[in-house]
């Protein structure tokens, strides 16, 4: 991510001769300034490396085991564990669930998102309350707000009844009940609760974008709709590529909001892989087996990352683009 | 400062020129052109927020009836209005004692954070030393690995040091997980602080930690407070590692409180969304409270 701008040159070069550095010969004031970067570091290193780096290195390690968190783990059976989770057609199930939530909330949440963003950027009354209210869905714990909408969807609830009062009735569902449905109801929810996120992201990139061009724009005689899709939209490229980026890992990831209004169900329609992962690992104490879908989750993540920075938003962290601080 | 600083007055300038400011002539023209899509502006900011709010309106709105009044009329509104169901969760003491650990176990998760990401995002933007950059990707890295991927392992290593039921238990993990995001806000903001400044102040005699923690410190604050209020949401509304962690109803923070309770009383609807519409009051105050800071956060986060 762009957020930090390489060493700006000018000053890279200028430091170490600069005039409170100019003792550097002296070893004394070395080791100071080594103990003081150890001093500042290590307790932060420290913490990561316990609590991150470690236990992802451990994962990888385990998944080439079959073991079940107690035991000696001394059952060593190489990729046993991959072939056995990508032969498993609930676990293809479930990735193909995560991909198509991908692509869903992208399809949904950015025009969704960018439309009322931009309707939003103009002059009316209430502004600033309608940005707060829009943000309170994405502030609300994932769990409150799944079982706000359990409690909503189901059968002869609040949507149903809603539904039928104004002559829809005939479209009742098994919301969160039926194979078929679930999965768009969830991106219903989804979208209530993340498409918030989208529109201050984008509003906060408007921000960005000169009102001068859109007076220019006036004048020379373009509509409203025709400035935006020209000029407003294009200057707000890089703010959109990090929100689809954000977006994608999000979505692989996803696990609160499932996991507190289906559990993955029925019949594992709305699994995702997290779900599938804290299913096995902790449900059923397939601690190799569970490390090993941990390991695919991290490697479509990665590689999902990878491509679309190499391919989408190169163009953003290239040195030209980027703003100087 | 750092452009996160400058957004709310960008904004607050905005707002000011829409009042009729000097720029206001800039405006008028256009806004008398879109006389009539004005009105379909507002009706479509209506339908947004009443789509946002319903459902939870629907909560708050639905704790006032009764179970059997909500069967019997899901849409309808409260009639008579009972408040027995909110009395319920606030004299409980399983409510006050889940917000009392969800409150311990986020202010540790943010101190813990923001204490250790402000001192290495200090040393990554103020020294120079050998592989000061390689430490940065490496922090950076982080971003990428989600604590879903670590679970298992977390879990087992949280377990062998006894830490499972532990407010550290939650903290540590969730701080250390936060902590990219810091170092990565943090980082340019001090950077941006002058060199001028530093060597002035070291000439004065101040030495390089005495920079840190009196002058450093201070003037980056609005990048601490943005970091903090990232981690404290964060670990407020953390479902899946108080999950594993904490075995204990005891030890429960709210959002388990709301899951447990949730399927405890699954036929008592209007019980459920009792304690659900109290367990969200403190995260809408806290927003509120700190909506700048987060929406200046993520813009922060999003462009340098």
């Amino acid at each position: 991510m762009p957020t930090h701008t390489p060493v700006t040159p000018g000053r890279a070069t200028a430091r170490p001769g600069g005039p409170a550095r100019a003792r550097r010969g002296s070893t004394g004031n070395d080791w100071r300034r080594r103990a003081e970067v150890a001093l500042l570091v290590l307790p932060a290193l420290a913490l990561f490396l316990t609590f991150v780096l470690v236990p992802m290195v451990q994962a990888a390690y385990y998944s080439l085991f079959n073991w079940n968190g107690l035991e000696a783990l001394d059952d060593f059976i190489g990729f046993g564990n991959y072939s056995l989770a990508l032969g498993d057609p609930v676990f293809r199930d479930a990735i193909g669930h995560n991909l198509l939530i991908v692509v869903l909330s992208i399809l949904i949440q950015l025009p969704l998102g960018l439309g009322i963003a931009l309707l939003l950027n103009r002059d009316i009354r209430g502004r600033g309350v309608l940005r707060t209210l829009i943000f309170v869905p994405y502030v609300l714990a994932e769990v409150v707000a799944g079982v706000i909408w359990l409690l909503m969807l189901q059968p002869n609830g609040v949507v149903d009844e809603a539904m039928a009062s104004v002559g829809l009735g005939g479209l009742r569902q098994l919301w969160l009940g039926d194979p078929d449905v679930v999965l768009f109801t969830l991106m219903v929810v989804l979208t209530w609760k993340y498409v918030g996120f989208a529109i201050i992201l984008f509003l906060a990139g408007l921000q960005g974008v000169p009102q001068e061009l859109h007076e220019a724009a006036a004048l020379d005689g373009a509509s409203w709709w025709q400035t935006q899709w020209n000029i407003t939209i294009p200057l707000l490229g890089p703010t959109i590529r990090i929100w689809v980026f954000l977006s994608m890992i999000g979505s692989l990831q996803l696990f609160d909001m499932v996991w507190i209004m289906t559990g993955g169900g029925p019949a594992n329609a709305s699994s995702t892989m997290v779900t599938y992962l804290i299913s096995q690992g902790f449900e059923r104490f397939r601690f190799g087996y569970g490390s090993a879908v941990a390991v695919i989750l991290f490697a479509v993540s990665f590689l999902l990352a990878i491509t679309y920075q190499q391919l989408v938003m190169r163009r953003d962290t290239a040195p030209t683009s980027g703003r100087v601080r | 400062m750092s452009a996160t600083d400058q957004r709310p007055d960008t904004r607050a300038s905005d707002g000011h020129r829409s009042g009729g400011g000097p720029a206001g002539t800039l405006d008028r023209a256009p806004r008398r052109r879109l006389g009539v899509s004005t009105v379909a502006v507002y009706l479509v900011a209506a339908v947004v927020t009443v789509a946002t709010l319903a459902p939870v309106v629907y909560a708050v709105l639905g704790a006032f009836r009764s179970t059997g009044q909500i069967t019997a009329d899901p849409v309808g509104l409260p009639d008579p209005w009972i408040s027995d169901n909110y009395v319920a969760v606030l004299t409980s003491d399983t409510f006050w004692r889940q917000a009392l650990n969800s409150t311990v176990v986020a202010t540790l998760t943010t101190v813990i954070a923001v204490g250790l990401g402000v001192m290495a995002a200090y040393a990554l933007s103020r020294y120079q030393f050998r592989g000061r950059e390689a430490l940065y990707t490496f922090f950076t890295l982080g971003l990428l690995f989600p604590l879903t991927v670590a679970i298992l392992p977390l879990f087992l290593l949280l377990r062998q040091m006894q830490l499972t039921d532990t407010t550290l238990g939650v903290a540590l993990p969730q701080a250390a997980f936060a902590l990219p995001m810091t170092v990565v806000i943090l980082r340019p903001f001090l950077r941006a602080l002058p060199d001028e400044l530093e060597d002035a102040a070291l000439v004065d005699g101040c030495g390089r930690l005495g920079f840190f923690w009196r002058i450093a410190l201070p003037l980056s604050g609005p990048g601490l407070i943005t970091v903090g209020v990232l981690a404290f949401v964060q670990s407020w509304n953390a479902y899946l590692l108080p999950l594993l962690v904490l075995g204990s109803p005891d030890a429960y923070t709210l959002p388990l409180g709301v899951a447990t309770f949730s399927t405890q009383y699954t036929q008592d609807t209007a019980a459920v969304l009792a304690f659900t519409s109290l367990a969200m009051v403190p995260a809408l105050v806290f927003f509120l409270l700190a909506q700048r800071r987060i929406v200046g956060g993520l813009t922060g986060a999003v462009k340098g």
